[in-house]
């Protein structure tokens, strides 16, 4: 049996810490293109961690799929030229939905294995430059081709088949996924960056256009442009440079069956629980320290699936907890300050980037009139596809 | 030559219907009065994603299921249609494949307006006969259209028959005794190449093509085999409505009432190459051993196929081992669709 | 559109038209769609072709009202897990039903998928129909 590597992991290598932080305005950008909003994003993290430029050693660059999208390959190499970052080495992460989240932790590794002393973290999608169609075909693409999308898979379908098993096996209601869209139109409403910019009511979702059932449309991320970026250094330098810099105390990645056909359950995401149970490990915390916590709700169905799996909420409780607004901003664990990828919006690749944006802000008491009081831990989990990869981030106040 | 026969069929019929009343709706026709007139009272409809290759996969499935062969035992598969999905491009491969009777095998595709079916019987009966192949697979299947509005839309409907033709006497449970055809050239009815929906030449169709032509091979059989009207039990004839297969009955001194049973045009419309193949199948659900069915296909164009076929003992047995669907489950299994959503269905929508 | 590759449909046609899987003989498991490694014993596996029966029930299902492209005629449509009765589950359409529920016993049906365009080719597979 191969190590996991959750327990030798922090002798050899290095503490990290985010130095700067940056995102652009997430929405339909008509106006800005794909390189547009990561420059955008990468000069805002830049100039938050007061860099130059020169201290920068090494670039990651998470998006799923700009080939599809923008006709656009080789973009590790397209951001490094426009932020004027040539020749540092600049490498593209893909892992579907995970691709910011993914990019982050590649970026971690690297700062931590003593590599690199200052790297960028970007995330990017260029979504609405696309015809709606053949964006799902795109995202389908995170799916399996041959065997769920050529048999008319769509991914609303495919969190709809989980949610009507959750539904099925613990009697969640359409109703109390509705409040997890409401929660996050809320919080949304206090994020200036977030897509959308209005509270919605349970009735808004509950009266919307079935996609696939039990899924309607306010049960759905929207699709997004957007564009985040953060700066690593190891902790030690950190200090110099930044008066508050956050510390990634847990980095945890897993995997499981591409198809949500091929696993054992459909009523959790494993990948999401033992990343969770090794980003604890590492970390030496619990669930109960976690302060804030921005999850992948891709649907509403989700963050439901994601509070349980991530330990905040005993399995099968996601969704009447979320009803009795035990998720909402300040209650027991505010999820999703941000928005989440409900309000916030989903500009796939810069998703799990803007997460660890958002915790920085809300660790560094910056998150304006969203903010999680008292809040001294923070996490971030990043889904790819219907959960074949997910990536778990904890992050602390040094 | 030796003695070959059926030693499994089985038929597979779309569960959608639309009334004749509903089509006549639409053009301000009186429903009842051409529901009288052609003897039809619904048709089927094919879903959206059948055609005739699903159909013809269907039914072949249910007849290797009631001869319990193994499919890789079938050295030849002919699928007859009229609307075979691809103009270049097999449909008897696509069955070859979905039952696992490739690659040893022989397969091809066969056109005669609606008596390719029972063309692939004859020419199965061929390489069967002669220890070619050990078992072949005959198959009519269709998914026909009418031009909107045109009289034959009323009864253009979808279906498929299949019939595993073999040459071990316990096997067969019904033995071709004997075939022959009745063959001209006849221009009643055609579809051009990239032609949409096909044409006819009206009350042509009758007397010089369908009724000349099973007049004709049915005749022909009598006199080849030596047997006559009375020594059948069922006739089946090629029902391109409800009307025509009685009245070459009539017109042949035979009594209409053995040719209600094998008639299903009436309930499911004409299926084309499936229609008498479906007949035959109808009537092998409810015949006895020894008893006498001949059998008399029409194809436009213009030529009729008869059989005279003798079920045997072995029937009953596998009539009731046999637990795939059978003809009486398809009839029973239906939906009813209106005008528009037939259209869809049909593909008569440009989108 | 990775469909239009006659070579990707030309190749999964035993399991598409005929539900043909593998077995691991090594820990008894079958697997649909085949897998050519067992995940489980991977070196030790030992891999083996399986006829899958088709016989199955529903494990999930959703109607999709918004179908992706290609399948406008066939929307709103019922997507499935089906859990065959050898023990994997797959995802396909059931047909010729309105309404399911989990647990619904169904059986495989050859239908067509989709097609590439008006000229194009034909995909053939599996689809469900209540028993």
């Amino acid at each position: 049996m191969l190590s996991t590597g959750a327990s030798s992991r922090c002798d050899a290598m290095r503490r990290v810490a985010i130095v700067g932080v940056g995102m652009s305005k997430f929405g339909e950008e008509w106006t800005r293109g794909f390189r547009d909003m990561i420059i955008e994003a990468g000069v805002r993290a830049v100039e938050d961690a007061n860099l130059h430029g020169e201290e920068i050693d090494a670039m990651y660059i998470g998006t799923m799929a700009p080939g599809s999208l923008v006709g656009q390959e080789h973009v590790g190499a397209l951001v490094a030229d426009f932020l004027g970052l040539t020749p540092i080495p600049s490498i593209r992460v893909e892992a579907a939905c995970a691709s910011g989240g993914v990019a982050l932790r590649t970026g971690y590794l690297a700062v931590a294995s003593g590599m690199h002393d200052c790297v960028v973290v970007g995330g990017v999608e260029k979504m609405t430059d696309t015809p709606g169609n053949e964006v799902a075909s795109a995202l389908g693409g995170a799916g399996d081709q041959e065997w769920e999308l050529f048999f008319g898979a769509t991914f609303p379908a495919i969190y709809a088949l989980m949610a009507r098993r959750h539904m099925h096996q613990y009697g969640t209601t359409e109703e109390q996924m509705a409040a997890v869209a409401v929660k996050n139109h809320a919080n949304a409403a206090k994020n200036k960056y977030a897509h959308f910019q209005n509270e919605i009511t349970i009735e808004t979702v509950m009266k919307s256009k079935y996609i696939a059932s039990p899924l309607k449309l306010f049960d759905c991320s929207p699709i997004t442009d957007g564009a985040a970026a953060v700066i690593l250094m190891p902790l030690e330098k950190a200090k110099h440079y930044c008066e508050q810099p956050i510390e990634i105390v847990a980095s945890a990645q897993a995997s499981d069956m591409l198809a949500l056909h091929s696993r054992e359950s459909m009523v959790e995401l494993k990948a999401t629980k033992i990343a969770a149970k090794k980003a604890y490990e590492q970390a030496k915390l619990q669930p109960k320290d976690i302060d804030v916590v921005e999850v992948h709700d891709c649907f509403t169905i989700a963050e439901i699936m994601a509070i349980e799996d991530l330990g905040f909420f005993p399995k099968g409780q996601g969704g009447k907890a979320s009803e009795e607004g035990r998720t909402a901003l300040n209650a027991e664990i505010s999820v999703n300050s941000s928005g989440g990828l409900k309000g916030c919006g989903h500009p796939v690749g810069a998703t799990g980037v803007k997460q660890a944006v958002e915790i920085v802000w809300q660790l560094r008491g910056k998150a304006e009139g969203r903010q999680v009081k008292d809040c001294e831990i923070g996490m971030t989990h990043n889904v790819g596809g219907s959960g074949a990869t997910a990536v778990v981030h904890i992050m602390k106040k040094v | 030559m030796q003695s070959v026969g059926i030693v499994g069929y089985g038929v597979c019929v779309p569960k959608y219907r639309i009334k004749v009343q509903e089509i006549a709706r639409v053009w301000g026709e009186e429903g009842d009065r051409i529901s009288a007139s052609l003897g039809i009272i619904e048709k089927s409809v094919p879903d959206i994603d059948e055609d005739a290759a699903t159909l013809a996969v269907e039914a072949a499935r249910n007849a290797i299921a009631f001869a319990k062969i193994k499919p890789d035992a079938i050295g030849a598969i002919y699928v007859g249609s009229e609307s075979h999905p691809y103009a270049v491009k097999p449909t008897a491969t696509i069955v070859a494949e979905a039952i696992g009777a490739t690659p040893n095998l022989t397969a091809a595709d066969l056109e005669f307006a609606c008596k390719a079916g029972t063309a692939g019987i004859q020419i199965c009966m061929g390489l069967v006969g002669a220890n070619m192949v050990r078992y072949g697979l005959a198959i009519g299947a269709d998914t026909s259209q009418g031009r909107p509005g045109d009289a034959l839309e009323y009864t253009a409907s979808a279906g498929a028959a299949a019939f595993v033709i073999g040459r071990e006497k316990e096997e067969i449970v019904a033995e071709i005794e004997a075939t022959c055809s009745f063959t001209t050239d006849t221009p009643d009815f055609w579809r051009r190449q990239h032609a949409e929906y096909p044409s006819h030449g009206g009350r042509f169709t009758g007397a010089p093509a369908y009724f000349r032509h099973i007049i004709g091979a049915t005749q022909a059989l009598f006199e080849k085999t030596g047997t006559r009207a009375a020594d059948y039990d069922y006739f089946v004839f090629h029902q391109p409505n409800g009307k025509f297969p009685i009245e070459a009955a009539k017109k042949m001194g035979i009594d209409p009432q053995k040719v209600k049973p094998g008639l299903f045009t009436p309930i499911i419309g004409n299926t084309y190459s499936g229609a008498s193949p479906i007949g035959l199948c109808g009537v092998l659900d409810i015949a006895k051993p020894g008893q006498r069915i001949l059998l008399t296909s029409f194809g436009s164009g213009a030529g009729s196929d008869a059989f005279a076929i003798r079920v045997t003992d072995a029937i009953e047995k596998k009539r009731g081992e046999y637990c795939g669907r059978r003809l009486s489950d398809y009839l029973n299994d239906k939906e009813y669709i209106d005008y528009a959503i037939y259209v869809k269905h049909r593909r008569k929508l440009k989108m | 559109m990775p469909s239009e590759n006659l070579a990707i449909t030309w190749r999964r046609i035993p399991e598409r038209y005929r539900l043909v899987g593998t077995f691991c003989r090594n820990c008894q498991t079958s697997y649909f769609p085949a897998r050519k490694l067992c995940p489980k014993c991977r070196r030790k596996g030992k891999i083996e072709q399986k006829q899958f029966s088709g016989r199955g029930k529903i494990y999930s299902f959703t109607e999709v009202t918004a179908g992706p492209s290609g399948f406008e005629k066939q929307t709103p449509y019922i997507l499935a897990i089906v859990e065959l009765e050898e023990g994997p589950k797959l995802t396909a359409q059931i047909v010729g039903a309105r309404k399911v529920k989990i647990g619904d016993a169904v059986e495989a049906v050859f239908r067509k998928i989709i097609e590439d365009s008006e000229e194009g080719l034909i995909h053939y597979g599996y689809k469900f129909r209540l028993v």
